[in-house]
């Protein structure tokens, strides 16, 4: 009987973010730097496979939209780099990934906050999602299928998925922007409604990680439509890619001290 | 570990073919078929699998070769193949039955191609919708374009569902959307950053492709895996299998409608995969498989990943009871998308959609690695139904098996973690063979070092085997079989695609 296999188990499905979630605060993030300026900083840079690690005078700097999560840089030098953790790794702009010595901009972060809260503040409570798979390997699909999973269940955030891009408030693309997928993303971005929000689902999506530069993709999906929200990840854990939602629609508790 | 034999160099292509005919008839799987851009020449390779390992066949065209006579004709299994060598070379397989683009159409003879093997090749290959042919034949025929946007959450590709209104006497595949030019990607990189890319290859099989990339290396440098590392490997491999049958279960109980069956197993699918993270961190296990061994000894203790494991069986095996009780749930599986024995035994087909037509070549008992030799791995009961419930039948059968090993694996693990979990492996220069079974079927990676750098890379995944046959199940089924067809298969089209 599946009505009792239903009831077996009791309620399964997290309260985050309402309340906290052990495993969304324990769920590995990309990786991020601890000691700003070790004094072999100029070395440093080539134990990443995809560039991600920069060095300016001295200041190490790691930009997480084009980190794969290899933990090459983690296991090698495990006193200046570290894994973040947390459901918190998107951002608003492109640069907000770059972690290190930056010089932070919170007018500027303010101002794109409540640019994107004006568009998506008529869509709050009733949020239509459709997904465009542009090149990605696989896994990004599984951890966005998982929101519809009891321990997640976005439904009760009132978050939904659509068939029909004409339906849809919210794209969701992963991949690294396969050339082939080019006009088919621009056809669905452009058959939205507006107001519409584009968000940029995984490292492939946002620079394009290890398979860019490849003559067969765009490195990123940026080169095709105009991303609102960048969530580096390979692949970005179900609670990132709901946090990247909430963080869209200017739904997170606390505000913008969750937002970068 | 059984050996790949070195490679067997025919004078010609015909004399090519004719051995693998004559291969093939006497018991040999045929396995694939790839090329490779040389200085001057392409070079075109093929891959049997037999009892004591991978055999390579190859032969040199002469330069400057712009046709060589298709394979095809009398190896059907070679069908796709030919289509994705034209595609990236070139080069015409001459008397091909339909040599239409696969995975990267561009118009005209002259546009250039990737040529893996090769340096350079092409910054930018648009692909080119004029290349791909349009065509709707009958009285009363149209087609239905699914694709490559569908509804729900799916990776891209196109299915050309040429119907008369119900039955589904066509269908076509168009694959090429999400290519991304992996083979090509590999090329110039050290081994070691081969890995992580053959990780990102077909991402929901992440351990077999670095295991099986990682074992061409390791034969390459005659490396003995240490004995906790083939243990940890055996671990997430069987991991990643359970996960894998799990989506399909999702998936076809998502398109019977039985919403608790689905989140039942959405639910299972999902503490798969966060005990694989609470392993390794990441939870598709990558990190994990390097070259020569492993990263790290599981983060969890062994009596905690085996409760974990008894509490996964238990409800996993309450739950497919219960599935596979549900008479409306087993009335769309059974006689939908049926492939014939024999069709099966002449492709080819690779894991459970091999296994549910009674043809099992199954890579962890024909030609073990790792642990497997040393762990209790038996042969599961036959099926030769060939439809869409032999297939979820094995697979159920796989999890059974897969949680035992899981068992043994851990329970060895811990008397063996305290030895080494990597032998130094650093092959400079090189040519072998690696596979490994993932939850789709073999997967066979062909790698060549050359100075240290990785040359050409053939990754050929068991989904890009096994979709061709898609063409061939729809007898008698119509439309609403197609997403219990799609689901039974279980394959990632990132893995056809390249």
């Amino acid at each position: 009987m599946w009505v009792l296999a239903g009831l077996r188990h009791g309620v399964l499905t997290t309260r985050w973010p309402a309340r906290p979630d052990q495993y969304a605060q324990a769920s590995r993030g990309p990786a991020v730097v601890t000691t700003a300026r070790p004094p072999d900083a100029d070395q440093l840079a080539s134990l990443c496979p995809t560039g991600a690690i920069g060095v300016t005078g001295g200041a190490l700097s790691l930009d997480q939209g084009r980190c794969v999560q290899c933990g090459r840089c983690v296991s090698a030098r495990p006193e200046v780099f570290a894994w973040s953790a947390g459901p918190a790794g998107a951002a608003l702009a492109r640069p907000g990934l770059i972690a290190g010595d930056l010089p932070e901009n919170p007018e500027n972060l303010a101002a794109l906050s409540e640019r994107l809260r004006a568009r998506t503040r008529a869509l709050r409570r009733s949020v239509h999602l459709r997904h465009v798979d542009a090149g990605s390997d696989g896994t990004e699909e599984w951890e966005i299928l998982a929101l519809l999973n009891p321990v997640y269940d976005v439904h009760r955030l009132g978050i939904f998925f659509t068939a029909s891009p004409r339906h849809a408030d919210v794209l969701l693309v992963t991949g690294s922007g396969a050339r082939g997928m080019t006009e088919p993303l621009r056809r669905t971005y452009e058959a939205m409604p507006h107001p519409k929000v584009v968000i940029a689902v995984g490292t492939d999506a946002v620079s394009g990680g290890l398979v860019s530069p490849s003559y067969a993709t765009t490195a990123g999906v940026a080169a095709t439509v105009p991303v609102d929200v960048w969530l580096p990840g390979s692949p970005p854990s179900p609670f990132a890619i709901l946090h990247a939602l909430l963080l869209a629609l200017g739904r997170l508790p606390g505000g913008a001290g969750a937002q970068r | 570990m059984p050996a790949a034999a070195g490679a067997a160099v025919a004078a010609d292509v015909p004399a090519m073919w004719a051995k693998l005919t004559s291969e093939v008839a006497a018991g040999a799987r045929f396995a694939g078929l790839f090329a490779t851009a040389r200085s001057d020449h392409l070079l075109l390779s093929a891959h049997l699998a037999r009892p004591a390992g991978i055999a390579i066949v190859e032969t040199a065209l002469p330069p400057a070769a712009a046709s060589y006579p298709a394979l095809t004709p009398r190896l059907g299994a070679a069908f796709w193949y030919e289509r994705e060598i034209r595609d990236l070379f070139g080069i015409v397989p001459a008397g091909h039955p339909r040599l239409e683009p696969l995975i990267l159409p561009l118009e005209g003879a002259q546009s250039p191609r990737p040529r893996p093997g090769a340096p350079g090749g092409p910054a930018v290959a648009e692909p080119d919708p004029r290349a791909l042919p349009q065509h709707v034949i009958g009285p009363g025929m149209f087609t239905i374009p699914h694709g490559p946007v569908r509804s729900g959450v799916m990776e891209s590709v196109e299915y050309l569902v040429e119907t008369p209104g119900e039955d589904i006497p066509h269908l076509n595949m168009r694959v090429f959307y999400k290519h991304r030019g992996i083979e090509k990607r590999f090329e110039g990189m050290t081994p070691a950053d081969g890995v992580l890319l053959a990780e990102r290859t077909e991402g929901t099989a992440s351990v077999a492709h670095a295991l099986a990339y990682c074992h061409a290396l390791e034969r390459m440098a005659g490396v003995e895996v240490p004995w906790a590392a083939a243990l940890v490997r055996v671990l997430h491999a069987e991991l990643e299998r359970v996960a894998c049958h799990l989506d399909v279960a999702v998936r076809l109980a998502d398109a019977a409608g039985l919403a608790v069956a689905t989140a039942r197993f959405g639910w299972h699918k999902e503490e798969v995969l966060r005990l694989v993270s609470q392993l390794c961190g990441s939870r598709f296990g990558r990190g994990v498989v390097i070259a020569g061994g492993v990263s790290a000894l599981p983060l969890m203790s062994t009596a905690d990943l085996l409760a974990a494991a008894g509490r996964l069986d238990a409800r996993v095996t309450a739950d497919v009871r219960a599935l596979m009780g549900t008479a409306s749930f087993l009335d769309r599986l059974r006689r939908t998308g049926p492939l014939p024995p024999g069709r099966a035994a002449e492709h080819g087909a690779l894991g459970p959609v091999g296994k549910a037509s009674g043809f099992a070549d199954d890579a962890r008992l024909a030609r073990p690695y790792d642990a497997y030799p040393r762990l209790g791995l038996r042969p599961a009961g036959p099926h030769d139904e060939g439809d869409a419930l032999a297939r979820l039948r094995v697979r159920w059968d796989e999890v059974g098996q897969s949680l035992h090993l899981l068992r043994q694996a851990a329970d060895e693990l811990s008397e063996a973690a305290a030895g080494p979990l990597r032998a130094p492996c650093h092959p400079h220069d090189g040519r072998s063979v690696g596979w490994a079974e993932a939850p789709q079927g073999e997967v066979l990676y062909d790698v060549r070092i050359e100075g240290g750098r990785l040359t050409r890379c053939r990754a050929r995944s068991a989904s890009f085997h096994n979709l061709v046959l898609m063409h061939e199940v729809f007898a008698g089924d119509i439309l609403t079989d197609f997403p219990f067809i799609e689901a039974s298969f279980g394959l990632s089209v990132a893995g056809v695609a390249g």
